[in-house]
């Protein structure tokens, strides 16, 4: 009996820290705020945080206060599982935004499918919105569409064959294959497909036998983490002269710390949270940017990082939606999601559709260089 | 008539399992109810290795993994249903562990534990870095088990949470009904008599080395089927099923409700799960929160929560 009763007590103090309150917008959050994925739930939380707070301060949503109600799954999906049906069931939000990694994502999916609440993630795997559920929704641009942009830029220079070396964890392996998938759409060959460890602390055999295959004219890595700052130097040590491209999954300034000089004139595709000093006035993107990174850096002094501004869109896409809808009612809001055209995000220009759940084009990746250390914009 | 200690567990587990319900404000806590019967499950697999047998390991982690990985991919290559998934994961696992297990049991202690810790992280890096079959990091989707639609043939009308909370208790109340049965019959007294000294049960006739392999291959069979139970319940796997935490807080269910008892150990199982999801206001004390706990347990209770505290209740009463 001991044992039901300290159910019942856990049961009753689960309970009271949860018991809902009336006349309010609850908006669910479950994010990879520690564990290996914190590096993208930190940020988005932060983001989160700011925007409620900002979003109450000016009236909430038509006059009605949002509470958000976050759990850290710290990077597990049964963890996170658990988490979701509780925000369900106990917490009774109306809508979640949330899902920092792909696998987080695709396990908590399902809860919200069967209780008709919309959900945004800020993971990036094109499976999430591919085949399209009609629950789910994503605001970070795909692996695909970073070898798309990659490939564009190769085109306008006049490049036709790569050499892939590709990290073997979940990042580089997704990658490698959407880049393989859509080469001969851009006319590009794969000349040669190397791989390494998520734990190598040397590229030189690979890329030495990328650089002597006969024909390769540019080297594209796909990865994340350390992998692709040695890969960078170790390209450097061996001078190869061909261009090198990195992918998204390094923009940030921590990759030109850890490659040092070696980074100069590496190519990857970002988003304009990296730029925001260098872009034109005139650019769609340039206000929003720009305040979303002086609002987040005078709050939490600290630089802002693409993850970030995956939250800042996938918080703003719901609150308008709601407001858009005037009510809280799943269906309606999950509708003015989808109709969602022409809104100008951290990551791009969202237009949502019935077949279209993330509503990104190629546009919102810039083509970056590094000079002398610093990110500069390719025209 | 005088009922047998073995009864009496069975019958406080089920009425447990039956009257915990009466408390749940929503079907939140049925989802608790059942990952609290997932891992009491593995825990009861790990009460005969660990408790009975007196054998550490640091690595079960990574039989969930192969029942986790088995119920989701057998159904797909071979379109049968999940449960021959499941079933061929146990067997799996227990061939695994029977291989497996001959070399490794003869460590002792330590290296034991090293060497189990290094079968499971094994296991976690096939799963991760074998993306073609397995989905990599990101895991893959697993067929339903169709629980819910049994009930609603049945006419039950539960929720996935409600069938499967029922659908555990009935697993976990024949899981302990076998480990219980084990704990009384000869070969379990060969068991615990390793526990106590591996030379005085050799001088008095045990063979030392199949007690040992018997037990592994069975908390394998158990761990394998909680690792499928838990994937066919998310309808959805990722490697962290085979991930080292796990491993590591299965035992620790095991040691704090009192590793020799299969009550004490779901006990265990059920406070470390839902412990967490009470601390989750205080998410960042959460980890500080459980290692006082065990701290404290292992100083004043070191036989385990549960028959500690049993002794002093009928040594006071």
């Amino acid at each position: 009996m001991r044992l039901m009763s300290s159910t019942a007590a856990i049961s009753a103090l689960v309970l009271l820290a949860a018991s809902p309150a009336n006349a309010e917008i609850r908006i669910g959050s479950i994010l990879s705020v520690t564990g290996p994925a914190s590096f993208l739930g930190d940020p988005e939380l932060k983001t989160l945080e700011m925007l409620v707070e900002e979003l109450n301060a000016n009236g909430g949503i038509n006059g009605e206060e949002v509470v958000l109600i976050h759990y850290d799954d710290g990077g597990d999906a049964n963890t996170a599982r658990t988490l979701a049906t509780r925000l369900v069931e106990d917490d009774e939000v109306v809508a979640v935004v949330g899902g920092s990694t792909t696998g987080v994502t695709l396990a908590v999916a399902p809860v919200f499918e069967e209780n008709e609440i919309p959900f945004i993630s800020m993971a990036g795997a094109v499976s999430i919105i591919d085949p399209v559920n009609p629950w789910v929704f994503k605001t970070p641009h795909t692996d695909r569409m970073a070898c798309e942009s990659i490939y564009t830029d190769l085109n306008a220079r006049g490049l036709t064959s790569i050499g892939l070396i590709s990290g073997q964890g979940g990042f580089g392996a997704s990658m490698r294959e959407q880049c393989i998938d859509v080469a001969p759409e851009y006319g590009i060959t794969i000349a040669a497909d190397e791989t390494y460890g998520p734990r190598d602390s040397d590229m030189t055999p690979q890329l030495t036998s990328i650089a002597a295959t006969d024909g390769v004219q540019a080297i594209v890595n796909p990865g994340f983490g350390q992998g692709p700052a040695i890969v960078t130097r170790n390209y450097a040590q061996l001078g190869i002269e061909l261009p090198l491209y990195q992918s998204h999954g390094v923009a940030s300034d921590a990759f030109i710390e850890l490659a040092g000089e070696a980074a100069n004139g590496v190519r990857l595709p970002g988003s304009a949270t990296l730029v925001v000093d260098l872009l034109p006035a005139d650019d769609p993107q340039h206000d929003v940017v720009t305040a979303y990174r002086d609002a987040y850096v005078a709050r939490y002094n600290e630089p802002v990082s693409t993850f970030g501004g995956y939250a800042y869109d996938a918080f703003w896409l719901m609150v308008n939606a709601i407001e858009a809808a005037g009510t809280t009612d799943g269906e309606a809001v999950r509708e003015a999601i989808e109709n969602t055209t022409g809104w100008v995000g951290v990551t791009g220009v969202f237009n949502m559709s019935p077949e279209d759940h993330m509503g990104l084009d190629l546009s919102a990746f810039r083509m970056l260089e590094i000079v002398d250390g610093h990110w500069t914009l390719v025209e | 008539m005088q009922l047998s200690a073995k009864s009496w567990t069975l019958i406080a587990l089920a009425l447990c399992i039956a009257l915990a319900p009466l408390a749940f404000p929503s079907s939140f806590y049925y989802r608790i109810g059942a990952v609290i019967l997932v891992n009491g499950l593995a825990v009861t697999g790990l009460v005969i290795l660990f408790g009975y047998a007196g054998q550490i390991s640091l690595g079960h982690a990574g039989f969930a993994g192969i029942g986790g990985y088995s119920a989701a991919l057998i159904p797909v290559h071979f379109d049968v249903h999940p449960v021959l998934g499941l079933l061929a994961g146990a067997v799996l696992s227990g061939v695994l562990a029977f291989l497996i297990g001959r070399p490794v049991l003869r460590l002792k202690g330590y290296y034991l534990a090293v060497a189990t810790l290094g079968f499971g992280i094994l296991v976690f890096i096939v799963l991760n870095n074998e993306a073609d079959l397995t989905g990599g990091p990101d895991g893959m989707s697993v067929e339903s088990l169709g629980l819910r639609s049994l009930s609603n043939a049945l006419g039950l009308g539960l929720n996935t949470s409600e069938v499967w909370y029922w659908f555990m208790g009935l697993i976990v109340l024949l899981g302990a009904y076998l480990a219980l049965n084990l704990h009384t019959s000869p070969s379990g007294r060969a068991l615990r008599s390793l526990h106590d000294s591996e030379v005085a049960a050799g001088t008095l006739g045990v063979d030392v080395a199949r007690y040992k392999l018997t037990a592994f291959v069975i908390s394998a069979v158990y761990a394998s089927l909680a690792g499928s139970l838990q994937a066919l319940l998310n309808g959805f796997v990722t490697p962290d099923i085979a991930g080292f935490l796990q491993s590591i807080e299965w035992m620790t269910m095991t040691v704090l409700g009192g590793a020799a008892t299969v009550l004490g150990a779901i006990f265990g199982a059920g406070l470390l799960t839902a412990l967490p999801q009470a601390l989750t206001v205080f998410a960042e004390y959460e980890h500080m929160a459980l290692g006082l706990i065990m701290m404290l347990v292992m100083i004043f209770l070191p036989t385990g929560l549960l028959p500690s505290l049993a002794r002093q209740f009928r040594r006071g009463g």
